[in-house]
């Protein structure tokens, strides 16, 4: 908690960074210019901390493992987009909200309390029975992309979702 | 077990208010500012700057009045209101 605050350049640099991932994957930012920038700063305060950027919104414990669901883009972002149009700490928001059609507003949390959580880390999440292929097919958890292939890419192609966010889907 | 640190902001008096909020958190600096500009007395926390030893004292407090553990959650009176979530009408009805 020592680590200095990220610099106004850092923020900058990592929003333009986050918006051109969004708009390249069909998503979009919160167009409130400063409530969008304190949430980037909010993602590098938790990178400083945790090593990893989870929702600023969000409690952190720092372990990475249980944090996985909360690390942005959390996989509760697309199921809230389509439901609320915005993301539980509202970076991210539907057309409707971005063309103002809708505004923004706070919405209810979508991620299981803690008990359930342990209860999903320590149980398998369901799939579908092992089938004959030649591949097994993982399943992004962030946006659903799913690729048949020995182990998960390191990256999701398509939402940036990192290796250990997948889950082996058949 | 020692108290957690509050912030006390002075103002009106409106019963015994107390706002559990992340210091990361946009919805939470909405509900603080509120709270300021409704210029009621309070109490506020950003228990993700709270020492480790501390943290889980604060997220069972906070899990007492709102199972989810969410935040913000703003608790009236000992919990006989309970405000979960940035939900501007609501609060300024309650302290208004």
């Amino acid at each position: 908690m020592s680590a200095a605050a990220p610099l106004t350049e850092e923020i900058q640099a990592r929003y333009e960074k986050i918006k051109r991932e969004a708009e390249e994957g069909g998503y979009h930012l919160n167009p409130d210019q400063a409530f969008t920038m304190n949430l980037v700063r909010g993602l590098l305060v938790n990178e400083q901390r945790y090593g990893y950027p989870s929702c600023p919104c969000r409690i952190s414990f720092g372990k990475r493992e249980e944090d996985l669901d909360i690390i942005c883009p959390c996989d509760y972002r697309d199921p809230d987009l389509d439901e609320f149009n915005a993301c539980y700490c509202a970076l991210y928001v539907s057309d409707a909200i971005l063309k103002k059609e809708l505004s923004v507003g706070s919405i209810p949390e979508r991620r299981p309390p803690r008990s359930e959580r342990k209860a999903v880390l320590a149980g398998s999440s369901g799939r579908l029975t092992d089938m004959a292929l030649p591949f097994p097919v993982w399943r992004c958890r962030v946006c659903g992309y799913l690729c048949a292939r020995d182990t998960p890419p390191l990256v999701c192609p398509v939402c940036k979702a990192t290796k250990d966010r997948f889950e082996r889907f058949i | 077990m020692n108290q957690m640190k509050m912030e006390h902001v002075p103002g009106k008096a409106r019963g015994k208010i107390t706002l559990y909020a992340l210091s990361t958190c946009g919805w939470c600096a909405k509900t603080k500012e509120l709270l300021r500009e409704l210029g009621v007395d309070h109490f506020y926390v950003f228990v993700d700057l709270l020492p480790p030893e501390e943290l889980e004292e604060a997220i069972r407090e906070v899990e007492k009045f709102n199972p989810a553990g969410s935040f913000p959650t703003l608790v009236i009176n000992e919990g006989t209101r309970v405000i979960i979530g940035f939900r501007e009408q609501e609060i300024r009805e309650a302290l208004g």
